[in-house]
């Protein structure tokens, strides 16, 4: 009865309820979405950033990452291999590769570029390279003089497939080597400078090229399940001669992404604060203002024998009923638009340039976590009954003659 | 034996700038089961002796003693206890919340008290039939005629068979016919339950009902008639 009573008290003034009931939806809906939308740009720059040529973690000789010149190249590959095979869990895929700095040119353009020598078949299934080529065909192991380049790059160049591009870098002896490659695919990726970095030829084609022998420059390892895995990197760390190697997960490799991670959280909480702050004034203010309508029935119930902690409760399952239904309308429709958007998401085309150098993708999906659902609404709820505990302990001191005399 | 006891109770108000004696040095006592008027002129002091005896408002000086509970050594809470179990109050304004029906405005002293819905259900019942209600049940106030509210109000005051029920002149917004009729359903209450009935007015038909009739003027006891059947 307590409930049906606070219920129909709810609905006395319905302009007055439906106001704030569409207050709290609009905040619960704003909160979930655009923290759904926050959550999935991160997952989108993370994605993009992990399958862009890092993976979930790497090994490099020790000081390749100060000083990524080609002495710091790792010189052993099975060496490591074997460890790899030993240590990592079953269902870990990676891949070895030559990356340098390189200069491509063909007779009209020349441009900075890196130079990742790969092994196609392990490469696919690391990175993003085994799916983005659009035009012409993705590497094998045989195609000693064939290069993969960015479509921004090829539009650069104004270059297309069967077209030479030569490059040149420095080789292990120090000195400049060069090599011509024919075209023969066009990739496209998440973001145009990785079209224009990076060009792709066999591991083995570089190794030629630089005199490298059987050297690589890093492995790039994708573990099962989630991208964190330290017990994996301890393990590896151990198993690995720490006076010749390095291990680095995409947190270490990817600190402008990591970065982000670590303040998404402030954002959405600010986010939540502001959106609270607005929606609470209007909670005060129409709960204040159904109490002092009722100042008599407060005094009645008073008379009756209601005490005032009992009072307080009963203002306060109005502001729960209240607030509750907020909650499941403004859930309802918050899953409603994400469930909308995870099939198109959000296009930032128009904005690449912007969004690309924040490192994110140019189509946002929006992404549910359980804690962000927990968050918005544990917030609305708590703070909702905290602000109103203000008008609710009015309610609970009125005195019961003079609220019986009140007109 | 005594339900109410009043010694040389004193209640100043302030109104604006001004200091209003409303109740001076009044001693009286009430029995239990009496049928009781206090009457006198407006502003003379009925209301607030009311309140004090119902425990709704605290005394400057004096002692005021209900059903063997001495209010000056009782909490707020206890005084609330009190109230709910103890104490039944009629208001002129019937103040029957609006949102409840006929039933549940009486049902709700009861659910303070603690009883279960279904004996709550057919208490309730049973005494807005008593009342004269039947079939009323579901009737929200706004359905319900002025004389039907305060036959309301006045099951809602007696359901939980308190000892003393205070009826803050009842039948002031009541024509003659529906106030006389009022009347008899508490007087039958009184005879029955052995229920102690005080009432404020300053209705002839009120006083005429009463067995015994208090006065007060300008905040004094006046007069104090037992009347003979």
């Amino acid at each position: 009865m307590y409930l049906q009573l606070a219920w129909r008290n709810i609905w006395r003034n319905t302009r007055r309820t439906t106001v704030i009931l569409v207050a709290v939806v609009i905040g619960i809906w704003s909160m979930i979405l655009l923290g759904a939308l926050m959550r999935g740009i991160a997952v989108g720059m993370i994605k993009n950033g992990i399958s862009t040529l890092t993976g979930h973690l790497q090994i490099h000789y020790k000081g390749y990452r100060s000083d990524p010149a080609i002495e710091h190249s790792i010189a052993d590959p099975q060496a490591v291999e074997r460890v790899l095979n030993k240590v990592l869990p079953s269902g870990a895929r990676w891949t070895s590769r030559v990356r340098v700095n390189a200069v491509a040119s063909n007779a009209r353009h020349s441009s900075g570029v890196t130079m990742v020598g790969i092994e196609p078949s392990s490469e696919a299934n690391v990175s993003f390279i085994g799916a983005a080529v659009y035009q012409g065909r993705y590497l094998t192991q045989q195609d000693q003089n064939g290069i993969l380049v960015g479509e921004a790059l090829r539009d650069k160049f104004e270059t297309k497939i069967g077209r030479k591009l030569v490059l040149m870098s420095q080789n292990t002896g120090g000195e400049i080597a060069s090599r011509a490659f024919r075209i023969l695919g066009v990739f496209r990726a998440e973001m145009e400078t990785t079209e224009k970095q990076f060009i792709f030829v066999t591991r083995e084609a570089s190794q030629i090229m630089l005199q490298l022998d059987t050297g690589i420059s890093e492995v790039s390892v994708m573990l099962p399940g989630k991208p964190d895995n330290p017990d994996a990197i301890s393990e590896l760390k151990a198993a690995l001669p720490q006076d010749q190697f390095e291990v680095h997960s995409w947190r270490e490799l990817l600190p402008f992404q990591t970065a982000y991670l670590r303040i998404l959280d402030g954002f959405i909480w600010i986010w939540y604060l502001v959106v609270f702050v607005a929606m609470g004034f209007g909670i005060v203010n129409t709960t204040l203002m159904a109490v002092f309508e009722r100042i008599r029935e407060f005094g009645l119930l008073k008379a009756l024998g209601m005490k005032p902690w009992w009072i307080l409760r009963e203002v306060l399952t109005e502001s729960f009923l209240l607030l509750l239904s907020g909650m499941i309308i403004g859930n309802f429709l918050a899953f409603l638009s994400i469930y909308l958007l995870s099939e198109i998401g959000i296009d930032l085309s128009a904005l690449a340039a912007g969004a690309e150098y924040a490192g994110m993708s140019r189509i946002i999906y929006p992404a549910i976590e359980a804690k962000d659902i927990f968050m918005a609404n544990g917030v609305v709820m708590l703070l909702g009954l905290l602000v109103s505990a203000y008008p609710a302990t009015k309610a609970a001191r009125f005195i019961p003659v003079k609220a019986l005399a009140h007109i | 034996m005594k339900m109410v006891e009043c010694i040389e109770v004193n209640k100043t108000y302030q109104q604006g700038q001004v200091n209003v004696r409303a109740l001076k040095d009044v001693s009286l006592a009430i029995a239990t089961g009496e049928f009781v008027a206090i009457a006198g002129p407006s502003g003379s002091g009925k209301t607030t002796l009311l309140n004090l005896i119902g425990g709704l408002d605290s005394v400057d000086s004096g002692t005021i003693v209900v059903d063997g509970h001495r209010f000056d050594q009782m909490s707020q809470s206890q005084l609330a206890d009190l109230r709910l179990n103890r104490v039944g109050f009629v208001f002129q304004a019937y103040n029957l919340i609006p949102v409840l029906s006929a039933a549940e405005n009486v049902e709700f002293v009861m659910l303070l008290q603690g009883l279960p819905a279904k004996e709550r259900r057919q208490r309730a019942k049973a005494i807005l039939d008593d009342v004269g209600l039947e079939g009323k049940y579901e009737r929200r106030p706004a359905e319900l005629s002025g004389g039907q509210q305060q036959r309301v109000a006045v099951a809602r005051a007696i359901v939980s068979n308190p000892s003393i029920v205070l009826a803050d002149e009842p039948t002031a917004n009541l024509d003659s016919k529906t106030g006389k009729g009022l009347l008899q359903i508490m007087k039958k209450m009184n005879e029955e339950k052995k229920i102690t009935f005080i009432f404020s007015t300053h209705d002839k038909m009120v006083m005429n009902y009463a067995r015994r009739l208090i006065l007060i003027r300008d905040g004094c006891l006046a007069d104090d008639q037992v009347k003979s059947n």
